[in-house]
């Protein structure tokens, strides 16, 4: 029973939150802004907490597993939650229902924390119906507009679908092995074609959390709809936890299928990254922009997660660190100029900088990390990635990654361009930030340079990585 | 002496410029800061003389080591060599002057100084490492200030030139950074320039790294035919931003070329040895007589610089000791001259308003201090003996010249016939800007304000140092050649 508390401390704090939540909206005795405020305080609290007594083991008959790694991974979450809880800070004062707002985001916060844990193909269809259920709920929370429900609507078909293939995958995969147990698995890999096409099923439902091409079309219809604070938890949160899971997946219970997967993972890296590519040089909408880019980056995760070594890990991780600073940072600036003038084209950012010099500079500072130019995080971030592939893999293969990341530099400039070249003659009016927020992209601005600065924090987590 | 200073005095003068309140302090932060690097580099040369004359035989003076990512075996390992030295100096002369010749910045002041410290940076950082990832971090921290200064202070088709800039230089790392991979993973995964040069790489290896860095560097100092940058660049950027780009960083790369792919891949330079040779000649030629076609001063200097900086890669390409420090001697003059030469024309342009030279005419007379300038400049453009051109150009050809072979031989005729093209534009263009009837609207022009001049001043010191007395140089670099030649034998 005691080990129920310390290892499931994550997973109880959340709860723990969510029924605070309810309590407090049950009271109807708080405004809005001081809500808010709670709620800030208490996720301080939760990833402050996440780094005190993280300990080993499983629970449930190996259906709930912890160790130290995970208790990063999940706190590296937690952290990205409690940044948009700061950042928006202004969004959330005005939002009509605050604490369903985020009793939503935590529970699927909590769903990705079971699904970083989980030991047994069962937990794992759990907990990611678990993460992916409440968010397409919160795609719709811009209650009034047309294009949040359809976004809404885009991202639940496609998650049913890919559902559907994932559960496919799992009974083909019971079918031929016997069991659910991730502990159990590799030794019954035999290579037979139903257990492979069973693994691909599995592998394609991780495609499309990821939004990996071919599976990305619902990503930039679901980006533009949402309410941005939505989009960037798609983004960062939710993308940040199906990297980590689908890479303890590959590494450790399909390692016999390594040449496999392997050659999957090549190909669709470099399909995602020119994909995502090409479509972001096109893009005129900020969001969708980032959106594209973020599939980009997603191509770039998969050459680290192609190496299949523990570097590789450590690489992703620290990738995913640096990118959760970096790409919030950006759809923070981004979300408070379209809540405050409602623009949202990079046309309109012309001549940000005569106007905003502090949200050009941290958006220029998040652009370049995501670029991966130095001296900010992402170029190590990238570096490593990259680095960690070619140990292993083949050395065209990391060019065409290299190549990438030029065509990726132009479209970043482009909107650098835009903030500190071009000129315009009704620029975005001044903005004034609220303290919280600028908290928060200063802490995200610090991230974004010291990361990479901190060179003991990559050992630190290669450390824990196992 | 402590290398991590000559990193840490720019970081901490960018970062005072960003706290300064009004514009004139931002100045005199950005200037104090920069004669202080240039104070250090001085002193940093003589600490090197010293350390020599008193038996000091390592190869690298002044190493030291920190372990930065230990999962990597990546650490910050700074050390210098003569030639290191000699392009530190050359990067104090050209920081100093520069500020100085941006001084009538008032377009988001505080930003440009900040911007150009932070190349300055780059360009430090780069000279003082020996450890390829790190070095391989400065040379890519100079790619966005050179973007924005470019895109925001240049001038003509600004967003063009630094968009193409920024994309070339950013293809150039790409290659350099599958180089170091591949350097990297084949030969026992540490990034450690001594180490490497230790162990014998795989020829296998050299046969493909080394065309990857020698053309990624060879992008950042005009290598034929990827020099396409260098005459936008140059020609869009403020004044301090061409003196920066072309004395400065295309000294990177020549520095990339010969430390890192010249040094490590012996086998792999002797084998691409004559790709090179033709390629620099090609590029002698060509932007010698691309410059005879221009009439803008600043684009005559872009392509001039083509030109010359093909004779750096000559000189590596040539794989003998005496030509190897004639490049080092080129890379350091040529950064000089043409820094000189774009703070002329700086002048020239603000007081005109133009920089074709067909506009201009008898300028000597209203502007005395800074027409002779140019001549001077020109002088030691063309290789006038004096001048620190002519030391350059001909200790490469001297080097040149110890090959026997037919080849080699008229490479060299060639790149020397490349002179008098020289000659021809150059006297063209100073002829007619500083001869000739004076316009009317032209009379009342001033000649070089306080700034002006002594940026001209640091910078001719350097010049009349190697063009009087070349020794000094010459026994700074040619100890460090020796060495890469020990390796390439």
């Amino acid at each position: 029973m005691n080990d129920f508390f310390i290892l499931m401390k994550p997973e109880l704090m959340i709860v723990a939150i969510i029924f605070i939540l309810l309590f407090l909206k049950l009271g109807k005795g708080l405004s809005n802004n001081s809500l808010l405020l709670v709620i800030q305080i208490l996720l301080l609290w939760n990833f402050a907490s996440g780094f005190l007594m993280n300990a080993t083991g499983h629970l449930f008959n190996d259906m709930y597993q912890t160790n130290a790694m995970m208790s990063l991974q999940k706190n590296i979450l937690n952290g990205g939650v409690l940044l948009i809880a700061l950042i928006f800070t202004e969004w959330f004062q005005k939002c009509e229902h605050l604490s369903e707002f985020f009793v939503l985001m935590l529970s699927a916060l909590l769903g990705m924390f079971f699904l970083i844990s989980s030991g047994n193909l069962l937990m794992f269809y759990l907990s990611i119906e678990l993460a992916t259920i409440p968010v397409a709920a919160l795609a719709n929370f811009h209650l009034d507009k047309k294009v949040s429900s359809e976004a809404a609507m885009k991202m639940i078909l496609s998650s049913a679908f890919s559902s559907g293939v994932l559960l496919f995958g799992i009974s083909l995969m019971y079918g031929t092995t016997g069991t659910l147990n991730f502990a159990a698995i590799p030794a019954l890999l035999d290579g037979s074609a139903l257990q492979i096409m069973a693994f691909v099923f599995l592998f394609t439902a991780f495609a499309f959390k990821m939004s990996i091409v071919p599976f990305h079309l619902w990503t930039a219809d679901v980006y533009e709809g949402s309410p941005i604070a939505v989009t960037s938890f798609l983004s960062v949160i939710s993308k940040g936890a199906i990297a980590f899971v689908f890479i303890s997946t590959l590494y450790k219970v399909f390692q016999p299928y390594h040449t496999i997967w392997y050659s999957m993972v090549m190909v669709l890296s470099i399909v995602t990254m020119i994909t995502g590519n090409l479509f972001a040089l096109r893009q005129q909408n900020i969001k969708r922009f980032l959106a594209f880019s973020s599939i980009a980056q997603v191509g770039f995760i998969l050459v680290g997660i192609s190496s299949n070594s523990i570097q590789g890990t450590t690489s992703v991780i620290y990738f995913i660190l640096i990118y959760i600073f970096s790409n919030l940072a950006a759809f923070g600036v981004a979300g408070l100029i379209s809540f405050f003038t409602g623009k949202e084209r990079i046309d309109d950012y012309k001549g940000l900088y005569r106007t905003n010099p502090f949200l050009s500079w941290i958006l220029a500072l998040s652009l370049f990390s995501l670029a991966g130019i130095p001296p900010t995080a992402g170029f190590f971030g990238k570096l490593f990635l990259l680095t960690s592939g070619a140990a292993t893999g083949s050395y065209l293969f990391i060019g065409i990654a290299a190549i990438n990341m030029i065509i990726s530099l132009y479209y970043y400039l482009r909107v650098v361009r835009a903030v500190f070249m071009d000129t315009n003659e009704s620029p975005v009016e001044k903005i004034t930030i609220h303290p919280m927020t600028r908290i928060a992209f200063i802490f995200c601005g610090a991230g974004i340079v010291l990361t990479g600065i901190m060179s003991w924090l990559y050992d630190s987590i290669k450390a824990l990585v196992n | 002496m402590n290398l991590l200073i000559l990193i840490l005095v720019p970081i901490i003068t960018a970062l005072a410029v960003l706290m300064m309140r009004n514009n004139n302090l931002v100045r005199w932060t950005a200037f104090i800061g920069s004669g202080i690097q240039l104070l250090l580099s001085l002193g940093l040369y003589y600490a090197f003389n010293q350390a020599r004359a008193h038996g000091e035989t390592s190869q690298m003076l002044f190493e030291q080591k920190t372990e930065l990512f230990k999962s990597w075996n990546i650490s910050l390992h700074l050390g210098v060599d003569g030639i290191s030295v000699a392009m530190i100096l050359l990067t104090s002369f050209v920081v100093v002057a520069g500020v100085l010749m941006s001084w009538k910045v008032e377009k988001m002041t505080k930003e440009f100084f900040f911007l150009l410290i932070l190349l300055s940076m780059g360009a430090y950082g780069f000279f003082i490492s020996l450890d390829l990832f790190i070095l391989f971090f400065f040379l890519e921290v100079a790619v966005i200030p050179k973007y924005l200064l470019i895109g925001i202070w240049g001038s003509g088709k600004k967003e063009y030139s630094a968009n193409k800039l920024a994309l070339m230089l950013m293809g150039g790392s790409a290659l350099v950074l599958l180089g170091l991979l591949g350097l990297y993973l084949s030969a026992g995964k540490t990034f450690d320039l001594i180490q490497l040069s230790q162990i014998q790489i795989p020829v296998r290896t050299q046969m493909i790294c080394y065309p990857l860095l020698f053309v990624g560097f060879g992008i950042f100092t005009a290598l034929f035919p990827f020099h396409t940058w260098v005459p936008d660049g140059h020609s869009s950027a403020p004044t301090a931003g061409s003196m920066f780009l072309a004395g400065i960083s295309m000294k990177l790369g020549g520095y990339g070329c010969l430390r890192v792919a010249t040094y490590l891949m012996p086998e792999g330079a002797h084998e691409y040895a004559n790709i090179v040779i033709v390629l620099s000649t090609i590029a002698i030629f060509y932007g010698a007589f691309a410059t005879m076609m221009q009439t803008d001063l600043k684009y005559i200097n872009a392509y001039s610089s083509v030109s010359h900086c093909g004779f750096v890669l000559l000189g590596i390409g040539m794989l003998t000791k005496v030509a190897i420090t004639g490049a080092v001697m080129q890379m350091v003059s040529h950064g000089l001259m043409t820094a000189l030469f774009f703070a002329v024309i700086g002048m020239i342009y603000e007081r005109t308003h133009t920089r074709q030279v067909n506009e201009m005419g008898g300028l000597l007379k209203v502007m005395p201090f800074t027409i002779t300038l140019l001549f001077i400049v020109g002088f030691c453009s063309l290789g006038l003996p004096g001048l620190s051109g002519f030391v350059a150009e001909m200790t490469i050809f001297m080097g040149a010249w110890e090959h026997p072979d037919t080849f080699h031989r008229v490479a060299t005729v060639l790149a020397c016939m490349s002179i008098v093209v020289t000659a021809v534009y150059i006297l063209r263009a100073v002829g007619k800007t500083a001869m000739g009837p004076l316009k009317e609207e032209y009379n009342h022009l001033t000649d070089a304000t306080w700034n002006e001049k002594l940026a001209a001043i640091v910078l001719m010191i350097g010049i009349l140092a190697i063009g009087l007395a070349p020794g000094w140089l010459n026994q700074l670099v040619s100890p460090g050649a020796e060495v890469i030649m020990q390796k390439l034998k």
